[in-house]
């Protein structure tokens, strides 16, 4: 064995012993929470975890929880992809506008969302009020891939199908459809994701679901069996998610085969109908940023100067950019040796490695950070309540952003160059950091900043998880408006916008220069 | 291109430093640094601590958490708590840490400050402030000769869908408590069910408050202080409503004394120590008058902010303050669907 390693020149790409460590090292700390949960479900005992899972509550739970995902993931492709399409494939006034337009919403945290229609209708509560706010909020998730797609398709397969007799819907119904599904389902299983781990917006109106009740019972006791059972049954449902999403993806190509030439489809014209369409363009604009931005603005204007305490402020601003950029470098490095096993290795490991990540991402704040407080506090003390703490929870949960973005760039490398590089002497550091750095720059740099702003609107691990005396900009806009104090809460909604407009213009800009899905 | 090559491995250098600078700064044994785990209010302990710090010299850094999930963190550290002081805005929270005999034995200058109905028997922690329960209801949806006389009233099916509590919160779990140590636990259990049927659940007190101004539902279960706060300032949550106070010594006339402790776990005793006796010495309850809390000093003769009715008007039933249970009405809660 050691003869034939000698032998072989080095090759590029096989992951070597600290991409591998590292890999396992991730992959291992994936499981810490789901090992959790079983654990805790077998120290309960089964007969009390049964009990504490088969009850009233966790029925009533799990019908608001699943009405939310039935009713609203629909709604949210329905209005991702309409509005897509009239963005990229009619003449309606402005297209150019609007397409960064409703990617506008990301940046707008969904618990400030949910403060600002709060504001305007102080009554707004339960699932009606969960489904209009979270629509709101993450329908630029099916929107952007959806528009992307459009812009790529090739209309000469569209100009066929019209060509043998086909009208313009059943064309749309048939043709573009079918090859919007990888865009529908990504996005809809993201969106469906988000409604599970939402905390601060449904707490805001009401509405119960997992977890928010993960959360109430922490507070009523800390980390009990109860709080654990409930994270058991959320996982589960993110679980099931997963897999009806991937049962839905099938094995149908989407790619077209050979070169050709694609050239941008021509316009429908809307003729009368440009009314209506703008006015339902303008109402999404209004309800996903006009209501949070309007109430932001008037609460600014009643709190006056008093609510702009530069220390507080200026404190909670300084811990959050901290937290965030070393979470987001630190996550942006670890997606390097999962990302290069998933692009480079094709084996056993490298399909753990991806499910893995698949399960992260599927597991909300609220469970990692019960697990990691209950881990620490009995195995790692000296680790209990610190930065590194916090920003490894941050690193699990964000990972799989991240990831995305760093596989995209890694993918794009031609390994001629780094065979070049090792040909000419370079060791395989050296390679990676003259070579492969240099040319996924731009990939790990998106990556980092999707992170960034994933990390500084974070609430619920950071509320458990962080050091004494933390108090980011979410924290602070929290417990401010938990107070009702809506006008002091204000500058810290305003801060958080304003911190990820840049992350979502570049996720805009990426998405329209995606290659593939 | 190796400009960027540069600020990569800069950025890279800040985030390592970054990491240790933390990692090393969490253990600190500087005696002139307490932490405090508090489930008051944040504005009041900040006053608090503002001016400690400025008459003693010692920094003050505060874990903010709810009484609850404060009191059962304290718990589950035990002895390696990084805690110095808990402070709470109810007494069940206490008690649970009291049971788990991980507080000190408070000073006596400190205990001799506060008499002896504001604080439990054993000397293991003192209260620091008192809140009274009140029943808020809209004037449009309730007349006076309606209101329930009893907090068990609410339980009866005239009450169905008409009232509201935070029901998740540690204030109206310390009510329950009160309820549970006067009236015995199947009177409770029937209580908390005929509520399952009749309330709607709010994250908080001041939520409730609010949506029983909107007039949906007509009334609710506060503390008292939420209200007086919003009648000083704009009055917006607070317009339509009235305040019903239970009195004769009834479970709804229950007042819950906040607590304060010092952790038998801290290696700064003395400093600890100090933090309570300013508390709920003079200049400590003052600011508690003076404040736009609202809530009652209980300690060194101060009275209450002339808006308040006097402590001694509520006719409150008399509970010790360490006999609360906040474990059993968890259990009782979560038993009857409410959490």
């Amino acid at each position: 064995m050691a003869l034939r390693t000698a032998v072989v020149a080095p090759r590029v790409g096989r992951p070597g012993p600290l991409v591998t460590t590292v890999a396992l090292l991730l992959v291992a700390a994936t499981f810490v929470p789901l090992g959790y949960i079983v654990s805790t479900i077998f120290s309960t005992g089964l007969h009390e975890a049964a009990h504490l899972v088969f009850r009233p509550r966790v029925g009533d739970l799990l019908r608001n929880t699943t009405g939310l995902v039935v009713v609203t993931v629909p709604i949210c492709v329905v209005l991702g992809v309409g509005l897509a399409w009239v963005v990229e494939r009619t003449n309606v006034p402005g297209a150019a506008w609007w397409g960064p337009v409703f990617a506008a919403p990301l940046a707008v945290p969904a618990f400030v969302n949910s403060y600002g229609w709060v504001s305007v209708f102080p009554t707004m509560h339960g699932l009606s009020a969960g489904v209009v706010i979270s629509t709101m909020s993450y329908f630029p998730l099916v929107y952007l891939p959806a528009a992307a797609t459009l812009r790529r398709l090739d209309p000469a397969v569209e100009e066929s199908a019209r060509a043998l007799g086909s009208g313009p819907v059943a064309v749309f119904a048939r043709i573009v459809l079918p090859q919007l599904r990888l865009a529908i389902l990504g996005g809809g299983l993201l969106i469906a994701l988000h409604l599970l781990a939402e905390y601060g917006a449904f707490v805001m109106i009401r509405f119960d679901t997992f977890t928010t009740a993960i959360f109430e019972q922490y507070q009523s006791s800390f980390a009990g069996p109860a709080g654990s059972m409930l994270a058991g049954v959320l996982v589960l449902c993110c679980l099931v998610l997963l897999a009806v999403e991937a049962g839905a993806r099938g094995k149908a190509r989407y790619a077209r085969i050979g070169s050709g030439a694609p050239r941008a489809a021509a316009r429908v014209a809307l003729g009368p109908s440009v009314v209506p369409v703008l006015i339902a363009l303008a109402a999404v604009v209004v309800g996903s940023i006009g209501v949070p931005m309007w109430t932001i603005v008037r609460w600014l204007r009643i709190g006056g100067a008093k609510v702009w305490d530069l220390t507080e402020i200026g404190t909670a601003l300084g811990q959050t950019i901290g937290l965030a950029a070393l979470a987001a470098v630190l996550t942006t490095l670890c997606a390097f040796p999962v990302a290069w096993i998933a692009v480079r290795a094709t084996s056993a490991f490298a399909r753990i490695v991806e499910g893995a990540n698949y399960i992260t991402s599927a597991l909300p704040g609220i469970v990692i950070a019960l697990a990691m407080v209950t881990v620490t506090i009995r195995w790692a003390p000296p680790l209990y309540q610190t930065v590194t703490m916090v920003v490894a929870a941050y690193v699990l949960m964000f990972l799989p952003r991240a990831l995305v973005s760093v596989r995209a760039g890694l993918a794009q490398v031609p390994i001629g160059l780094e065979e070049v590089s090792r040909s000419l002497g370079k060791s395989g550091p050296v390679t990676f950091f003259r070579v492969t750095l240099r040319l996924t720059a731009p990939a790990a740099a998106a990556a980092g900043a999707l992170v960034f702003v994933a990390v500084a609107t974070e609430l619920t691990a950071t509320l458990l998880l962080a050091p004494s005396g933390t108090r980011t900009l979410a924290m602070r806009f929290w417990s401010l408006s938990g107070e009702l104090d809506y006008a002091a809460a204000a500058p810290y909604a305003l801060i958080m916008i304003v911190a990820a407009i840049p992350v979502t213009y570049l996720l805009f800009t990426q998405s329209r220069k995606a290659a593939g899905l | 291109m190796p400009i960027r090559w540069k600020s990569i491995s800069a950025a890279l250098a800040v985030a390592v430093a970054a990491l240790g600078v933390a990692a090393c700064s969490n253990s600190s044994d500087d005696k002139n640094e307490i932490t405090v785990y508090n489930a008051q209010h944040e504005s009041l302990t900040k006053e608090w601590v503002d001016a400690f710090t400025k008459e003693t010299g010692i920094k003050v850094t505060l874990r903010q958490g709810g009484d609850t999930d404060l009191g059962n963190q304290l718990v589950a550290e035990g002895a390696a708590s990084p805690a110095d002081v808990f402070l709470t805005e109810n007494s069940p929270a206490m008690a649970l840490v009291e049971n788990a005999g991980l507080f000190a034995d408070l000073d006596k200058q400190t205990l001799d400050q506060v008499p002896a109905q504001f604080r439990p028997s054993t000397g293991k922690w003192t209260g620091i402030a008192a809140r009274s329960t009140v029943f808020v209801y809209n004037k449009d949806k309730v007349a006076a000769d309606q209101l329930p006389a009893s907090l068990l009233d609410l339980a009866q099916p005239q009450w169905k869908g008409r009232w509201g509590a935070g029901v998740s919160g540690a204030d109206f779990q310390a009510i329950v408590a009160g309820l549970l140590a006067l009236k015995g636990e199947d009177a409770t259990k029937a209580w908390l069910k005929g509520m399952k049927d009749n309330a709607t659940a709010f994250p908080n007190n001041v939520a409730t408050m609010k949506a029983v101004n909107s007039g949906q539902p007509d009334g609710g279960v506060i503390y008292h202080y939420y209200w007086y706060r919003d009648q000083a300032n704009t009055k917006e949550s607070s317009n339509n409503t009235a305040l019903h106070y239970f009195k004769n010594q009834d479970p709804g006339a229950f007042v819950s004394v906040s607590g304060g402790g010092v952790l038998k776990s801290s290696k700064k005793q003395e400093s600890a120590q100090k933090f309570l006796a300013f508390i709920t010495g003079k200049t400590g309850q003052e600011i508690l008058r003076d404040g736009d809390s609202m809530e009652y000093p209980v300690a060194s003769g101060i009275a209450a902010n002339p808006a308040l009715p006097p402590l001694a008007s509520l006719q409150a039933p008399a509970v010790d303050p360490s006999k609360l249970d906040a474990k059993k009405v968890t259990a009782l809660m979560t038993e009857a669907g409410l959490l």
